[in-house]
């Protein structure tokens, strides 16, 4: 399957689990959201361009916007990792080698601590500006930064039990 | 001029991710304040598909729950029946209602249209319904929609041809006018983003007696919802120090995570209501004007 096709059917996954799974769990907390949509984009090829990127980003946050209702919010924040996205790997890129020698992120390929410290920061990101623009108005500070770190916790948890669950075979870069 | 060019070559990423951000903001703030933005119509009608296959399956798991609340909306019709009344008196006569056409038609204030809740959510701050009704079938924004089994659900903001948003009690910025059944006091409900099972009625003022598990209605003043139907039951009651009212929680009688079939309402009067307002204001500020 080429990366073209493999990307569209997670996007269209990603996108109902979302939609249709994770916002129709019975309301757990006030703070809890559990989010894992973003995930495609930390997904996508090293090799993606930049710019594809950004607009890969801001489609796969207005998706799930218009099931939400909340045009703009989730892909603002998509777009905002989906810039930040090659800055975090050129840090995480090992000095010594050439670069990483397979396809795309995955913990068995860039070993488990670079690959959460990668999710991490993203993840991160993400909520903090998504809990921003919803703090702006509604809500109290305080509940502002419980409500960053409750849902980042909650989205690590599912990102690492998907990897557990779902090992993707690693692809190795290759010249074509 | 060569210098720009170069600029923008050099920082295209950037400005594109700064254009990209802008757009989504701006999609986001207007959306708040109108209720429309960009493609919505057309991305309603496409969720609206898609929520309707995805509901297709969804029903099975509330069927029970929904029988009970159509079960009780029946039970309650019933009762009405003149068949009920068995009065032993000489002076009660048949009359057979011989008008064909009702005459009443001129008069009538609330249309009723049942409709299909296709898509739903309790977990965000915003929460929206999508109904499988839309302006094809005579929705309109500010109608009122109503459970099956008569507990106020939210306000419609939206339509699309065949699909309409609902804005649910559950949503931050939703304001509905309620009274208390009791003593027909009135105040504005609106929501926290905390519990889904509660809602906050505000503007009781202190020298009103509530006590826990009074019954809250819509209101008559409300332009968009018949009056008397239940919102839900006082739960806890705590005094704002800083204003002389009561901060009073309500248990919703809706579930908001089980709701299936609902009625949308319009009120047939609404504009004429409406109008008569503004001209009202007009006619005082001529008055004014005329006399001074």
């Amino acid at each position: 399957m080429s990366d073209l096709v493999r990307n569209i059917f997670r996007f269209i996954i990603f996108i109902l689990v979302q939609a249709f799974v994770l916002n129709k769990i019975p309301h757990l907390h006030q703070f809890i959201v559990p989010y894992l949509y973003y995930l495609f984009i930390l997904w996508l090829p090293f090799a993606t361009p930049r710019f594809t990127l950004l607009i890969i980003g801001f489609a796969t946050g207005l998706a799930l916007d218009y099931f939400t209702m909340t045009p703009g919010l989730h892909a603002a924040a998509c777009v905002l990792i989906a810039y930040a996205r090659p800055f975090i790997i050129t840090l995480l890129t090992p000095k010594d080698t050439i670069g990483f020698t397979y396809r795309e992120p995955s913990p068995r390929g860039m070993g488990w601590a670079p690959y959460i410290v990668y999710t991490l920061v993203l993840t991160l990101l993400h909520h903090s500006y998504l809990t921003f623009l919803e703090w702006l108005d509604f809500g109290s500070f305080l509940y502002f930064i419980i409500k960053i770190v409750a849902t980042t916790a909650i989205s690590m948890l599912l990102i690492l039990t998907v990897e557990l669950m779902f090992p993707r075979k690693l692809k190795y870069r290759t010249n074509i | 001029m060569r210098n720009i060019f170069l600029f923008i070559r050099r920082y295209a990423i950037f400005l594109s991710f700064l254009v990209l951000q802008f757009l989504a903001l701006w999609m986001l703030f207007t959306y708040n304040r109108f209720h429309q933005a960009a493609f919505l119509g057309v991305a309603n009608e496409v969720t609206g598909r898609i929520n309707t296959q995805y509901d297709k399956i969804d029903d099975y798991f509330h069927l029970r729950e929904e029988n009970k609340r159509v079960h009780h909306m029946n039970d309650s019709l019933m009762n009405l029946l003149h068949l009920n009344y068995n009065i032993p008196d000489t002076t009660q006569k048949l009359v057979i209602d011989s008008t064909k056409q009702d005459s009443l038609v001129k008069y009538r204030r609330y249309l009723w249209r049942e409709a299909k809740v296709v898509n739903n959510s309790v977990n965000f701050e915003k929460n929206y319904l999508q109904l499988n009704r839309g302006a094809a079938q005579g929705i309109a924004d500010n109608m009122a929609v109503i459970s099956s089994d008569g507990g106020v659900v939210g306000v419609v903001v939206n339509v699309s041809e065949n699909f309409s948003q609902v804005m649910s009690l559950l949503h931050v910025q939703s304001r509905v006018t309620v009274a208390l059944k009791k003593t027909g006091d009135y105040g504005t409900l609106q929501w926290d983003g905390k519990d889904p099972h509660h809602v906050l009625l505000k503007g009781i003022s202190k020298d009103i007696k509530v006590e826990r598990g009074d019954t809250v209605v819509t209101s008559v003043y409300s332009y968009n919802f018949p009056p008397g139907f239940k919102v839900g039951t006082v739960d806890k009651i705590t005094e704002d120090p800083s204003t002389g009212f009561f901060d009073i929680s309500v248990k919703t009688a809706v579930n908001f995570s089980t709701i299936q079939q609902v009625f949308v309402i319009e009120n047939l009067q609404r504009e004429e209501q409406l109008r008569l307002a503004k001209d009202t204001e007009r006619k005082i500020e001529q008055e004014k004007r005329t006399k001074h």
